[in-house]
């Protein structure tokens, strides 16, 4: 684990390979009189195969920066480079299609579809990507058996645990083999036993699969499977 | 479709229940279809039958022409003169009111129509004898009379006067005003029109209700309509002048106009609802990268699927009731009026999912995030 106090020469060391990189990203949010400031100036940058841990209080900005990361919200002022590209001069069909082809996004609580099993959650985004073939179908069934949920793979969302659905939830983010994985609360409801178990999990794939992967989270426990830890507080980075 | 049919089975509860409604109003897109054949062929299948291009009517006949019209025969054989005028004859109608000729016969209402025996508007008979000078008494009657229980041979006496009619042979389905169809001498018909007994007074003699005509295409009629004091309307024109026809078409029309409208809000109503309940699931599949288009693309077919089956289904249904009920209403089922009343329905139906599910495009993918869910 690397500590706060470390993160400036940890991200000056992981700008140089980074595939995603943040620059003086700003996000206004609101109009004046009540206008929040939910990122302030915000700099990152994110290595393959690096898992940076983002913690803060509650408000502080962090879901704020997951949604500017992956191009789900514009930002007011900064650039956001995935892979190469600055999202922030895509138009929003673009970004949704760089999204599709370089992101992954873990969810707070999972965030599954009800009405497909284990495996169907891997294989629809598949298919949101025109890619659902014979090469896809094994991955999926390869990044189920790498999570532990093989013997699940028929079940739906409401015969899975809250673990067992995060679970599914990152081989879902894994199954196009994005360069970017973006994760957002995984553990937040999990006892503390299934919350070791996902964010070591996500730990493992992260360097398994060479993702940049950003997690926010305000459990400090599970802080240390991280390779750095950055806190946003008032939408500062630091 | 990767996402709606599972969702289908999903939730086949709730799709059941608006694929029951769709069904329901495709069975009754089916019946009103058939009661309008049927309302139809019953008011104006003799007419459409004639083997005339058009009737010419007296001029200053208004509304109901085929009741208020009165030509003459010579009136016909001057139209016969015309340039482009293939045949011309004259056309007799009367509904009459007649019993059969025994003692406490049957009472039935006919729709009598008088031609020229061996003339182009005289029918060949299914069975029996066609009309003749030679037996002036003698009519065919259709097969909407025979189903009364009169028979070839019967005698009816008809109207005030109390004529006797002598059944010579049958014809085929035909009625008028939803009154089955006699074709009587046009003699025979004069005297029922005039309505009295003893000899016709020569006025009567000469009477008909219309010319009938063929014409060639392209026949200008306007300048004939002028000389001889008609007016001249093509077959499809007369129909409405059949007693109740354009009202019946009208309201059915009017009613079927409000079915397909009430499925369109039905249907657009219902996926409106579940497109609500959708929202977040549609705001994870933009997270994750699905285009709003291939959402769209899946909505809707979801909209065809259960639009198509529950159709289908209704109109296979709405087929089986209708053939329990031909025979006993005006009832005809007619496959290209059948597949139009399902084709609206779908298409009426996808039209009222399409609006619904264009909330689609304003659900933000940010909903699908921790704070904003």
């Amino acid at each position: 684990m690397t500590h706060p106090a470390s993160a400036h020469s940890a991200a000056g060391t992981a700008a140089e390979a980074a595939v995603l990189r943040l620059t003086g990203v700003t996000l206004h949010l609101g109009r004046d009189p009540q206008q929040v400031i939910a990122l302030d100036a915000v700099d990152l940058a994110v290595a393959p195969g690096e898992l940076v841990a983002v913690t803060g209080p509650s408000g502080s900005g962090k879901s704020s920066l997951l949604a500017v990361a992956g191009g789900l919200q514009h930002p007011t002022a900064g650039t956001v480079h995935v892979a190469g590209t600055d999202l922030t001069t895509l138009r929003e069909h673009q970004r949704t299609a760089h999204r599709r082809r370089h992101i992954g996004y873990v969810f707070q609580h999972a965030n599954l579809f009800a009405s497909l099993t284990a495996r169907e959650q891997l294989l629809l985004t598949a298919h949101t990507a025109g890619r659902l073939d014979a090469a896809t179908r094994r991955r999926a069934d390869e990044l189920l058996e790498a999570v532990g949920m093989s013997a699940r793979a028929h079940h739906r969302p409401d015969r899975l645990s809250g673990g067992e659905r995060q679970r599914v939830g990152i081989a879902r983010a894994l199954v196009l083999a994005p360069e970017v994985l973006l994760v957002d609360e995984p553990t937040s409801a999990l006892d503390r036993a299934r919350a070791r178990e996902v964010v070591d999990l996500l730990a493992e794939q992260t360097r398994a699969h060479r993702t940049a992967t950003v997690m926010v989270t305000h459990d400090h426990e599970i802080l240390d499977a991280a390779d750095r830890v950055l806190t946003l507080r008032d939408g500062r980075l630091s | 479709m990767f996402l709606a049919l599972r969702d289908l089975r999903f939730a086949r509860g709730r799709f059941a229940l608006i694929g029951a409604v769709v069904g329901m109003i495709a069975v009754l897109g089916v019946i009103l279809s058939g009661l309008a054949s049927g309302l139809a062929d019953s008011g104006i299948s003799g007419l459409r039958a004639l083997p005339v291009t058009h009737l010419a009517f007296d001029r200053s006949a208004t509304g109901e022409l085929f009741s208020r019209s009165t030509v003459t025969t010579d009136t016909a054989a001057r139209w016969a003169e015309q340039p482009g005028v293939r045949k011309a004859e004259p056309l007799g109608q009367q509904l009459v009111h007649a019993q059969l000729g025994v003692p406490g016969g049957k009472q039935l209402d006919l729709a009598v129509l008088g031609v020229r025996p061996g003339g182009f508007l005289a029918p060949a008979p299914l069975s029996g004898a066609p009309l003749a000078g030679s037996t002036p008494n003698g009519v065919l009657v259709s097969e909407d009379i025979l189903k009364e229980g009169v028979k070839v041979g019967d005698r009816l006496i008809a109207g005030q006067a109390g004529t006797e009619l002598t059944v010579t042979g049958t014809i085929g389905h035909a009625s008028f005003g939803h009154v089955g169809i006699v074709y009587a001498p046009l003699p025979l018909w004069q005297q029922l029109h005039y309505g009295l007994p003893g000899p016709l007074p020569d006025a009567a003699a000469h009477q008909a209700t219309a010319v009938a005509l063929q014409l060639a295409p392209g026949t200008a009629i306007a300048a004939a309509d002028r000389d001889l004091g008609t007016q001249t309307v093509d077959k499809a024109g007369t129909y409405g002048a059949s007693p109740g026809y354009t009202a019946e078409s009208s309201t059915m029309t009017l009613i079927r106009g409000f079915l397909y409208a009430i499925s369109a809000l039905v249907v657009g109503s219902f996926f409106t609802v579940w497109t609500i309940q959708r929202r977040q699931e549609i705001a994870l599949l933009k997270a994750i990268g699905a285009s709003t288009r291939y959402i769209l693309r899946d909505a809707l077919t979801q909209a065809a699927a259960v639009l198509l089956a529950a159709t289908a289904a209704g109109t296979a249904v709405g087929l089986a009731l209708g053939g329990a009920m031909n025979g006993s209403a005006p009832f005809s089922l007619q496959a290209d009026q059948v597949t139009l009343a399902a084709l609206l329905l779908i298409v009426l139906g996808l039209a009222g999912a399409a609006v619904a599910v264009r909330r689609i495009t304003k659900v933000q993918a940010l909903s699908a995030l921790g704070a904003n869910r």
